[in-house]
């Protein structure tokens, strides 16, 4: 199949979807590759790198729709390039079909199958081409590049000979992707980093990433956002209210704030009031990475970067992925590689639209002139961690109670024990006669010693042990000796050969504990 | 020729040397001191019996000892440390065979003389063992022979496991359990036809019985251990060791020589611990493994999401160029590939770098108790970087690379995180709480338990496939 790869038309877009390096590798899957004229030259690709990897390169949109079997581009299409489609083509981008319900129709008019890379399922196989999560982890990164270009002082605290610096603190809300790159890329840095996060199991990957979790004084359970699809959930109004004290109070001591909190197919929920902006100093700055879907601060505009009042900067732009376009292109092509490879389970270069796939039914939007959105829930729960059950915590008196019982419980085990063995004991005392019980006494002796001494063995020592008593269980050897004084000649002869193996075993085990003993070194 | 106190006094003396060489093996450095208590005690106690009271016929004494100290010494010069569990295994098998010998000698001797005692025979032909069996009574007697049965039974019982044990061992015979139709209820029925015999024999019904224990039991001891898998030989081997101990007890106490119970129940109890630390190890019970086959499944396992990722050599090389700790986690498929040079060439390059390299043995890594530190010893790995499950398994959290050389079921998540799991509760190395896992491995084969491995498909692991000789002799010259 012919795979084309789109130049983005939307202004101030610099990714592209397909790099020369994911198009050699297309190309091993058995696909042919055409891109539009100077379609990766924003992102740092030139045609002749292309040209190089043996990609056909086609003057015009329309040239390369027409010869196209998969489209591929960034950004949503835009009317004109749905129209160029027809039934037996494929387009791969994001769509964002609970938005755009109109293209959706229009795509459908025209017969073309349509996968859109934001519709991916968050399940584990999927998330080498999982777009968004991608994208996000882009954007976490370029927030925190963009706010330290927008504040006037270092990240981490110093202390030079021109006087002491203090650490700046970033407040990252919303321990999703983005913002988990944004914690990693904060710390690193070297500022003091607090996140929050409406869903109380990621405070473990939160702390494990350098930051401090910001606990709020409320007990109510929160959602599982294992049930919907990893996402967090909305919020009960008690929890907004108490998540908002939180900020409130904290919020005159932060010098960034960094906001990534989304619910799907809902506007961006308020988190970061006017109040809340007012409070804090002048010269700090607030990245709002909800900016698009209305922002969690309601002073944020979309795109832009005001400056309110009291000094505070609030950045608002929607395009931090394309800011770092040589990244953004080269992972989201790695995204569209896998897709397609999915799509080409043979690898020959046939393109099969498995309807019955989980992460191809579900990222698929219009296919064969019906739409198909939205997708039935995978057949395979999200990735989302189920929260530990913790341990209830033991009072002290109970702590006590329960080591009384476990030492009473041991108490009666061992009389019953002893009394057991004592009743066994007896029995056979009753019985057997005097010369065997003398000996009997021995054995009971020793097999109580061998117990104290064999638990003391280092487990390192475990083979030379089974050696070394292989080699003293040689000791029937003694009893052959014994016996082979005798006169019967079949005695004699069995006692011969008892003697004979017994001794290799004396003779071998011990000689290969010695080889085995010199061979520990100490470092 | 050494007067009857004399010798009792060396079997005192040789008696305390063993447990003294037992408990020398409590740490590396006093082991070495502990073998030489072994062998003068062992020394002192043949000494004393051959010169000891009636004893003769000492040219053949002297060819048998010739002849068997030859070989084992050859046994123990020529053996690789690879090929100890079958070494092991094998030596078990003779003392087992030697304890049938000497039961079935005992009761021949107790024919004889009780041929004598009826013939009114002069009894100061007796010699030795003879004349003590000439001087007991009739309850004594009772009791002799069902000393001479255990002796036989469990002796005949070790002697065909042991064979068998060495068979799936060394790899000639095939290490998949293998049952006859009716499987344990013909166990049961060969025990209960052995007591019967037993009953007849203290009856006076004569050495025939015997011979039909030793076949019988022989029986059970094949037919058990060729019912077990080949990765449970590790408790299989510490149980033919604690056998081989109880059977020496058992003739100790058939030829009332006290130095023979006092060894046999050091090595029976010491071999029963090691069946026991073994079982603990896989979170099962002895019957359990004995009777063979894991324990079934209690409900749905938990599907394994996500994909296994290969990894090549410089991959491998450079995540470990760039750590500071390290753990390698060794297991059978190391012995296998006899990649333990290639190990120890690794880490000691990466010492080298000042890198923290240790390695995590788990109680039942390869196929015998403390294999696994016995080949890591021989590939001059310093002993004290190697530690034990429960010294390291909080450390993985703090470690940027473990690298899993031939091991599975030990490093199976499952065992923690799926109750269903038929592996569930088994303590295992918690490798994949390290920053990156690298599992080398030839393919991508469940383990011996046939349970699917959650730990291939973390996120943070990464499959290095092919043999793992020829892997880590890829990954050497990359380290630098």
């Amino acid at each position: 199949m012919k795979i084309g790869v789109l130049k983005e038309i939307f202004s101030g877009e610099q990714r592209v979807a397909l790099t020369p390096e994911s198009a050699a590798q297309l190309q091993k899957l058995g696909h042919d590759c055409i891109l539009e004229k100077g379609a990766g030259i924003c992102a740092g690709f030139s045609d002749a790198q292309y040209k190089a990897v043996g990609v056909a390169i086609a003057a015009t949109a329309a040239a390369l729709t027409k010869t196209s079997d998969v489209i591929v581009k960034v950004r949503p299409p835009s009317d004109a390039e749905l129209k160029r489609l027809s039934a037996s083509k494929t387009l791969i981008s994001f769509f964002y079909p609970g938005a755009n319900a109109a293209l959706m129709e229009l795509a459908q008019s025209k017969g073309a199958s349509v996968i859109a890379m934001d519709m991916v399922p968050r399940i584990s196989r999927a998330q080498k081409m999982d777009a968004l999560s991608s994208m996000a982890n882009i954007a976490g990164y370029r927030a925190v590049i963009e706010a330290s270009n927008n504040f006037g002082r270092f990240f981490t605290g110093q202390v030079t000979a021109a006087g002491k610096v203090p650490p700046a603190k970033v407040l990252v809300v919303g321990a999703g992707v983005a913002g988990l790159a944004a914690i990693g890329t904060s710390t690193s840095l070297g500022a003091i980093t607090y996140a929050f996060d409406v869903r109380p199991e990621v405070a473990e990957q939160v702390e494990s990433m350098g930051a401090e979790f910001v606990f709020l004084d409320f007990s109510d359970e929160q959602a599982d956002g294992a049930a919907t699809g990893g996402y967090a959930p909305v919020s009960s109004p008690e929890f907004a209210a108490a998540q908002l004290a939180k900020f409130g109070e904290i919020a005159p001591d932060m010098d960034i704030v960094i906001t990534t909190a989304l619910i799907p197919n809902r506007d961006a929920p308020e988190l970061w009031t006017a109040d809340m902006v007012a409070s804090m100093k002048p010269g700090s700055v607030i990245i709002d990475l909800a900016a698009e879907k209305g922002g969690n601060c309601k002073l944020t505009v979309m795109d832009e970067r005001v400056v309110t009042d009291n000094g505070v900067i609030i950045i608002g732009y929607t395009d931090f992925p394309s800011r770092m376009a040589a990244q953004a292109s080269t992972l989201y092509s790695n995204n569209i590689r896998h897709m397609v490879a999915d799509l080409t389970p043979n690898k020959d270069g046939v393109i099969v639209h498995d309807m019955e796939d989980d992460v191809i039914r579900g990222a698929t939007v219009t296919h064969q002139g019906e739409i198909t959105f939205p997708p039935p829930p995978p057949k395979i729960q999200a990735i989302a961690a189920k929260p530990k059950e913790t341990a209830p915590v033991l009072t002290r008196e109970e702590v006590k109670a329960n080591e009384a019982a476990a030492y009473r419980k041991t108490t009666r085990q061992q009389y019953g024990l002893l009394a057991a063995g004592g009743a066994l004991m007896l029995l056979l005392g009753a019985y057997a006669p005097e010369s065997f019980m003398q000996h009997f006494i021995v054995f009971a002796l020793a097999c109580f010693i061998g117990f104290q001494v064999i638990w003391g063995v280092a487990h390192a020592l475990h083979t030379p042990l089974m050696a070394i008593t292989n080699a003293i269980s040689g000791i029937v050897v003694v009893g052959a000796l014994l016996q082979i004084g005798s006169s019967n000649i079949l005695v004699w002869l069995l006692a011969g050969l008892s003697v004979l193996i017994a001794t290799i075993n004396i003779v071998g085990g011990f000689m290969v504990t010695r080889r085995m003993l010199a061979m520990f070194q100490k470092s | 020729m050494l007067s009857t106190g004399i010798t009792s006094a060396a079997y005192i003396a040789a008696a305390v040397l063993f447990i003294l060489s037992l408990g020398g093996l409590s740490n590396q450095e006093s082991a070495k001191r502990a073998v030489w208590y072994g062998i003068v005690g062992m020394a002192l106690a043949m000494f004393a019996t051959v010169f000891g009271p009636g004893v003769g016929n000492y040219i053949v004494i002297a060819l048998m000892v010739c002849i068997g100290a030859y070989l084992g010494m050859v046994v123990a010069r020529r053996v690789e440390m690879t090929e100890m569990p079958q070494l092991v295994a094998a030596l078990h098998s003779f003392v087992g065979l030697a304890a049938v010998f000497i039961g079935l000698n005992a009761d021949f001797e107790l024919a004889n003389v009780r041929q004598l005692l009826a013939s009114g025979g002069d009894l100061d032909t007796l010699t030795g063992f003879g004349k003590k069996l000439a001087d007991k009574d009739t309850v004594e007697i009772a009791i002799l022979k069902i000393e001479v049965f255990l002796g036989v039974f469990i002796g005949a019982v070790t002697f065909t496991g042991s064979v068998v044990a060495f068979g799936k061992l060394a790899g000639k015979l095939s290490g998949t359990p293998f049952k006859l139709p009716g499987g344990h209820a013909l166990n049961a029925i060969a025990l209960l036809a052995s007591i019967v015999l037993m009953v007849l024999y203290a009856g006076g019904a004569g050495v025939w019985t015997m011979i039909a224990v030793m076949v019988i039991a022989g029986f059970i001891g094949w037919h058990l251990i060729m019912g077990i898998g080949g990765a449970d030989m590790p408790v299989v081997v510490s149980m033919l060791n604690s056998y081989s101990g109880w059977a020496a007890a058992a003739i100790g106490f058939t030829l009332g020589n006290d130095l023979l119970i006092v060894v046999g129940a050091l090595v029976g109890s010491s071999g029963a611990i090691l069946s026991y630390i073994m079982c603990k190890a896989m979170n099962r019970n002895f019957v359990s493994v004995i009777l063979g086959g894991f324990g079934g499944a209690k409900g749905p396992q938990m599907t394994v999401e996500g994909e296994q990722i290969s990894i090549e050599a410089d991959g491998v090389a450079a995540a470990l160029n760039e750590a500071d700790s390290v753990v390698i986690i060794p297991g059978y498929g190391m012995a296998v590939a006899q990649a333990q040079q290639s190990v120890s060439e690794l880490v000691r390059k990466l010492r080298a770098q000042g890198k923290q390299v240790r390695f995590a043995i788990h109680p039942v890594a390869g196929r015998l108790p403390g294999h696994m530190n016995v080949l890591l010893a021989e590939a001059r790995v310093p002993y004290d970087i190697v530690m034990e499950m429960d010294e390291i398994n909080d450390d993985f959290p703090n470690t940027d690379v473990a690298i899993v050389i031939g091991s599975n079921d030990i490093v199976n998540p499952a065992a923690q995180e799926d109750p269903n799991s038929p592996i569930a509760g088994m303590p295992v190395l918690e490798c994949w709480k390290a920053k990156q896992v690298f599992v080398s491995k030839r393919g991508q084969g469940t383990g011996y338990s046939g349970i699917e491995n959650p730990l291939f498909f973390k996120e943070n692991t990464r499959m290095f496939y092919g043999d793992a000789k020829a892997s880590l002799d890829k990954l050497l010259p990359m380290i630098d």
